[in-house]
């Protein structure tokens, strides 16, 4: 007992300061990929970015290339291919989106620029009546529909003390009759079919849906699979896209805090 | 007498220099290297002149080496298992995937329920116990936490669980099927995404078969950035399974500790790489990532506390007599039960085999690494837990001495070519490797035609041989304990349904 009191005292208090203060990520962390328009000669250069991606989340274009973050893995394929550097990638986490346009670079925008004036993708927070439910108090029923348990840890790490996603409001809870919202990672391939219906029958609405990680919102690596993960607009519209692969805990923090106005 | 060829872990050989035997003697070969001490790593299915050939992989007990052999069936054959029940899971798949009967196999039933007249996923002929007060308990496929879809059904007696049933393939992605066309672009990132918790290591067992086959000479360094990467992996999930035990014990200061330190640990890991899984830093070849002074000295600083706070809050656990206790006598495997259904890593070793592929069969470059292996007893829930802890400690060091030794070694950090696309290696060649993952040990086997391309990959996660030890401690046990066993074997559900 006493032990355990000097134990606790000798870790310390290791709540992130998040969002008072940025997070600090890994010098190499891969984030929102910048693609430099006046680098890039797509046409000349045998489209060795769009030939390299593991997941065809390249296109190239007459004038530039997209590049969708919703098919995006962040390996850096595109990068290490481009023989005129054009692509690289920046520290920026903040990669949730509201709608599935929005995930995709074009012109070193997210989206069209008209409707995107930011540069990271648009997120547009749940209305005023909805914000009203969920703001203070949102609970998850996190879906693994095949997930390789790395957005599931990810999502799971959110709980611990350095993310206490709690302070928020935010939960997990165990059973869909009690969730506001189903988070939903994986490709959702055809034996997680009926269970995720399931699921989403057993939640009360309204309900809000999230596809978290690159598999969730497009099957990523394992659409053209014979599995047919092709993700979770397959079944539903989700209302919050989170790219990554997996997304880094403070990218689905930020992107459930924006989603409830909470910052 | 017939024999099995033998090869070195990582090494390759000429497809026809591995024995196709005639039944009996396969069974007969089979026979001997089990019983001088040899484990069944892998056993699959290849067609070949409209006959299935059936390759088995077996990894030695007394030298550094593998075996492996084959024989060729028919449409059916008589089944290994009642002889070898390691291999239980392995011939209910080569009969989901083939059709070929393996005959006298008592429970031949879907695997990941793929096959193209495979009844719906779940849809099983469960084991049933019959009588008045038995009752059934069924759990999944979505669980109560934030975890992997599976099925588990429950024969019960009152609390007393009579028997356990597993039934996967919720998972199941379509992964192994598409690396039998063709290794494509996105060969290796699916090995990082195969179990997502172990991303390095399928990824070094991945790109260790692909420079077998292409003779690629990987250097110390890259290979020992490699081997610190798998030992940060590790570390990061034995410490999430510690907490996650405490956590099921209702002792919460330590479950809350080590959740905040797999977090360190897995940032390490992203140091290193820019992601916390490791994803993109194993290549063929070598590593994308080199472990500069600066960031040795670093990753040292960050080391060095973590493990000491990881230590300080395991301890705990020990000495607090009402958690030792409940972890005593809890899901208990017996040695022998544990060597015939072919348990691998802490699983198995909890249970006094002597199986750690690090140090009986390590991979080139790393036969000085000085890790000495951990082996329990008594095969219950304390000592699951207690291998993870001494091997916390074992890697740190492992890690420690490592960091001090990349110093100065100029090295490049990739070597060999891409070679021609589509071509995977040198043309009719058979290659296995084993990565001791933190779950156990990794099987990759790789096999190509005439041309070099892949004929058939076999991936086998320890998951896949390990379920069923689960399935074996809850047995007689009570179903309370099913979350606390479940937790101290931790498997992977996608690395089985693939
Ligand atoms: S980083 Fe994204 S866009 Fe670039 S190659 Fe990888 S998956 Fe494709």
């Amino acid at each position: 007992m006493l032990h355990g009191l000097i134990e606790r005292l000798r870790q310390k208090k290791r709540t992130a300061a998040y969002p008072g203060k940025p997070p600090v990520l890994p010098e190499r962390f891969r984030g929102l990929p910048l693609i430099a328009e006046a680098a890039c000669q797509t046409g000349s250069c045998g489209k060795a970015c769009a030939s390299a991606c593991p997941t065809g989340a390249i296109q190239t274009h007459d004038n530039g290339l997209s590049l969708d973050l919703g098919l995006c893995i962040f390996c850096a394929a595109c990068a290490s291919a481009c023989p005129h550097a054009a692509i690289s990638f920046s520290r920026e986490y903040r990669l949730a989106g509201t709608s599935r346009e929005h995930l995709v670079i074009r012109a070193g925008r997210c989206g069209q620029a008209e409707d995107n004036p930011g540069d990271i993708p648009l997120l547009v927070p749940l209305d005023r009546k909805l914000r009203s439910m969920f703001s203070r108090s949102l609970k998850l029923r996190e879906i693994s529909a095949a997930g390789c348990n790395a957005c599931e840890a990810d999502c799971n790490a959110l709980g611990n003390i350095l993310f206490d996603v709690q302070r928020f409001g935010i939960d997990f809870v165990a059973s869909p009759r009690h969730a506001d919202a189903l988070l939903i990672t994986g490709p959702l391939p055809k034996n997680m079919r009926l269970a995720v219906q399931k699921c989403h029958a057993a939640a009360p609405n309204p309900k809000i849906i999230i596809a978290a990680g690159t598999c969730a919102i497009s099957g990523g690596l394992f659409r053209n699979l014979s599995g047919q993960g092709k993700g979770v607009p397959e079944l539903f519209k989700p209302d919050l896209y989170i790219p990554g692969c997996p997304p880094h805990p403070f990218t689905i923090l930020d992107g459930l805090l924006r989603l409830l106005g909470r910052i | 007498m017939a024999q099995f060829i033998t090869l070195t872990n990582g090494g390759s050989c000429p497809a026809e220099a591995v024995p196709v035997l005639r039944y009996d003697d396969f069974a007969a070969c089979l026979k001997d290297e089990v019983h001088a001490g040899a484990g069944i790593c892998s056993f699959f299915g290849v067609p070949h002149a409209r006959q299935l050939r059936l390759y088995i992989v077996l990894v030695k007990k007394d030298e550094a080496t593998l075996a492996a052999g084959a024989m060729d069936v028919g449409q059916s054959y008589a089944a290994l298992t009642p002889e070898f029940p390691a291999l239980h899971l392995f011939e209910r798949e080569i009969y989901e995937q083939f059709s070929v009967l393996p005959q006298g196999h008592s429970r031949l039933k879907p695997v990941r329920f793929d096959g193209t007249d495979s009844p719906q996923v779940g849809d099983m002929d469960f084991f049933k116990a019959e009588g008045n007060d038995v009752h059934e308990v069924a759990v999944g496929p979505i669980h109560a936490g934030v975890i992997e879809c599976g099925h588990f059904r429950f024969q019960c007696l009152g609390e007393i669980v009579l028997h356990l049933e597993i039934s996967l393939g919720y998972h199941h992605r379509g992964l192994e099927a598409c690396f039998n066309q063709n290794p494509q672009k996105n060969a290796l990132p699916l090995m990082e995404t195969l179990a997502g918790d172990s991303s390095i290591a399928h990824a070094w067992a991945f790109s260790t078969l692909r420079e077998s086959l292409n003779h690629t000479a990987v250097t110390r360094r890259a290979q020992t950035i490699r081997a610190i990467a798998l030992e940060l992996e590790r570390l990061a999930n034995h410490t999430g399974d510690l907490g996650a035990l405490a956590g099921d014990m209702g002792y919460l200061p330590t479950a809350s500790f080590c959740g905040r330190l797999r977090g360190d640990f897995l940032n390490m890991t992203a140091m290193l790489c820019g992601n916390r899984f490791g994803r993109g830093l194993v290549a063929p070849g070598g590593v994308n990532f080199d472990l500069e002074e600066a960031l040795c000295l670093h990753l040292e600083k960050k080391l060095r506390p973590a493990a000491r706070d990881v230590y300080g809050a395991v301890d705990l656990l020990w000495e607090t007599p009402s958690v030792t206790s409940r972890m005593m006598e809890i899901g208990v495997v017996p040695e022998q039960a544990a060597r015939d259904l072919g348990l691998a890593g802490p699983a198995a070793r909890a249970s006094g085999l002597r199986r750690d592929v690090r140090i009986t069969h390590p991979l080139p470059g790393l036969q000085e690494s000085q890790l000495t292996m951990q082996v329990e007893k008594s095969g219950d829930v304390y000592a699951r837990a207690r291998i993870r802890l001494d091997e916390i400690h074992e890697s740190v060091s492992f890690i420690l001495r490592e960091l001090g030794g990349l110093h100065g070694q100029a090295e490049p950090l990739r070597a060999g070519s891409a070679g021609a696309p589509g071509v995977y290696g040198r043309p009719s060649t058979f290659g296995a490797a084993l990565v001791e993952g933190w779950r156990g040990e990794i099987c990759h086997t790789a096999l190509t035609d005439a041309a070099g391309r892949l004929q058939r990959y076999k991936i086998v996660d320890p998951s896949f041989r390990n379920w069923i030890g689960l399935a074996l401690a809850m047995r007689g046990g009570q179903i309370s304990d099913f979350p606390l066993c479940n937790k101290s074997f931790n498997l992977s559900y996608c690395g089985v349904d693939l």
